[in-house]
């Protein structure tokens, strides 16, 4: 049982004792907010009330206040649904895929990623909604629920309808899968706990969890099936949202290659997106010992990996636009590269394609500052990836005299800051209130991957 | 639980340890009433000899379940109850039919699984922990052993404890 393999390097470091981890992490929800916490909880609230008020003004004078036009009917904030619903994939691909894989790597990140992901897709969530335009009635055009037309149902040959039972179940799913694992931890800080309400928030919040040998017994059973219901759940989820573009007959969306390459495009950025908090987390929250350079790297080379997937999937979009012969594809893509958005594209190719390949270098990918600015570029570079797939393919509409350019107004951009003041405020509340570290699992790999079975040997 | 309980209790450091005392303290026959550690710990609920968890077999039920309804449900919505023709499909399209229940599948998977856990469990928000060691969260091993369901007496018990390993040994009421 105390065998590691000689290859590996060791997960935790810094020789800790069991009572060490709970101190470790359960300290900073115990400690009084520092003002450091302070100051980034304002900034994410500032963006929050000022996105917020262009949000209020769309719900009340309606999305004409956006950008679009007859031509571009999707632009912002479909391309900001899809970033956010990507970046929400790495969560669950570490809990899920990484536990079925037995990569104990993953105990030190899971918690956070997972937190990561659902408040990424609360954020996505939001804009579908509101491009419905009357978000009070959308539950008539998603939920099959009997109404006074008849009943007139939903439409479930449409794949819009599958994207809200994708998302909907990714996110009650994810948010279980994440609250199973902190059951055990809330019960750790309960009974650490000295005054009498955090005692009965975080005492409520366990569950009455005490760790009895049959209960951990049921919880790994119920993981691991969670886990298995989770790893196609997570590759579905993307899957689907492709299929909002590729069952269309639009140029440039019409592709069989959507779901694997959105998938890929989706791991892409949830790890890029993870890295950012986990840098500035680990920083912060002094956790060098717990999330070590060794982890960065690993991520990284995810990153490597499925960039140079999505590098593949646009390359092979080029070239079946040309082999397919057909006119209205090949433009598609010409005007893509060249045509008035060519710097979106360009920004696109840069960002996605050609940054991570620097990941080959050990140097950088061991690198925490080049890892900080790679992993935003890359997820600038997401952004524009769906910018481009979303704008480029309906601004030349089949009529030359419909041909248009979309142009943000000040509400998209506020609602796009209202959704980063959401995230960063849900993040830092989690990283305040919450374990950000799955103490039982880092726990149950101490003894056979820390520092101290290292020096033993 | 019932009150008027008697426990004794010992303390382990170390999960090879307790391991070794379950085999050990089992194989003197005695009772052990449960172990409680900070983290699962593998090969424990074998020593205790616990059966495996049937709980895979409630998920797999319920996700049947899952599929079934929602084959159902779209069945009576798109086929009999409003048919429409859209996009030249039949009205129960079975293809375009499949993201949605195997989305509903895994959703009634994963929350019937669930439910069923907390349930066997006793988890719930106002359920009392049974404490026999605060610091069996954090970093120590507890075994407890029901004074009335063994034949052995407290001294005895205590010198096994011992014995076997354990650093430390308390009694427990309830």
């Amino acid at each position: 049982m105390e065998v590691t393999s000689p290859v590996r390097e060791v997960l935790v470091t810094g020789n800790k004792t069991y009572h060490d981890v709970s101190h470790d992490i359960c300290r900073h929800v115990e400690a009084k907010p520092n003002p450091k916490w302070m100051a980034a909880m304002a900034l994410s609230l500032g963006a929050l009330f000022t996105g917020g008020y262009a949000l209020a003004i769309t719900l009340w004078d309606g999305i004409g206040m956006w950008g679009l036009n007859k031509t571009i009917g999707w632009a912002w904030d479909i391309t900001n649904f899809v970033w956010w619903v990507g970046i929400g994939h790495a969560g669950t691909l570490i809990s899920a895929v990484l536990l079925l894989f037995r990569q104990k790597w993953r105990t030190s990140i899971n918690r956070a990623a997972e937190a990561m992901t659902i408040f990424a897709v609360i954020c996505a969530l939001l804009f579908p909604l509101i491009h419905t335009g009357r978000p009070w009635l959308s539950f008539y055009w998603f939920v099959p629920i009997p109404n006074t037309w008849g009943s007139l149902w939903v439409n479930f040959h449409s794949p819009l309808l599958w994207d809200f039972f994708a998302i909907s179940t990714y996110f009650t799913v994810s948010l279980v899968f994440w609250f199973i694992g902190l059951i055990p931890d809330f019960a750790t800080i309960r009974d650490r706990a000295t005054n009498k309400i955090s005692k009965a928030i975080y005492g409520a919040l366990s569950f009455g969890w005490d760790g009895a040998a049959k209960t951990w017994q049921r919880y790994e059973t119920v993981s691991l099936v969670l886990a298995g219901l989770a790893t196609p759940l997570v590759l579905s989820v993307h899957t689907i949202v492709s299929m909002d573009f590729a069952t269309s007959v639009i140029p440039g969306w019409h592709t069989t290659i959507f779901p694997p390459y959105f998938v890929a495009g989706a791991i892409f950025s949830g790890f890029a997106m993870v890295l950012t908090l986990m840098l500035v987390t680990r920083k912060v929250y002094n956790l060098e010992d717990y999330i070590t350079i060794n982890h960065i790297e690993l991520m990284n080379i995810i990153i490597m990996i499925t960039g140079s997937i999505v590098g593949v999937a646009y390359i092979t979009e080029l070239f079946m636009a040309w082999y397919s012969g057909v006119q209205y594809e090949q433009y598609a893509f010409l005007n893509r590269a060249t045509g008035p958005y060519w710097w979106a594209y360009w920004a696109m190719m840069t960002c996605n394609v050609i940054s991570p390949q620097l990941f080959w270098f050990k140097k950088i990918r061991t690198s925490l500052w080049a890892t900080f600015i790679l992993s935003i570029v890359v997820n600038i570079g997401m952004w524009f990836e769906r910018f481009v797939i979303i704008v480029t393919s309906l601004h030349r509409d089949y009529l030359p005299s419909s041909w248009a350019m979309f142009s943000p107004t000040i509400y998209d951009m506020g609602i796009y800051l209202f959704s980063f003041g959401l995230f960063f405020t849900l993040f830092f509340s989690f990283a305040k209130f919450f374990p950000v570290i799955n103490m039982a699992e880092i726990k149950s790999v101490l003894k056979s991957s820390s520092g101290e079975i290292e020096n033993k040997k | 639980m019932e009150s008027g309980k008697n426990f004794i209790v010992g303390i382990f450091d170390d999960e090879s340890v307790l391991l070794s005392a379950v085999k050990k303290i089992r194989g003197s026959d005695v009772k052990i009433h449960e172990c409680y550690t900070p983290y699962p710990v593998h090969g424990l609920d074998d020593e205790l000899g616990y059966k495996r968890s049937r709980i895979s077999i409630a998920a797999f039920m319920f996700g049947i379940t899952g599929t079934c309804l929602a084959f159902l449900m779209m069945i009576y919505m798109m086929g009999i109850d409003w048919p429409m023709i859209i996009g030249g499909k039949d009205h129960i399209a079975i293809p375009s039919f499949i993201p949605v229940v195997f989305e509903v599948t895994v959703l009634l998977s994963a929350l019937g699984m669930v439910a069923t856990f907390f349930v066997i469990s006793n988890l719930k928000p106002y359920a009392k922990p049974v404490t026999f060691d605060i610091r069996s969260t954090d970093d120590k091993h507890v075994m407890a052993i029901d004074l009335a369901k063994n034949k052995k007496s407290t001294n005895e018990l205590s010198s096994l404890l011992k014995d076997s390993g354990a650093v430390e040994i308390n009694e427990k009421k309830f």
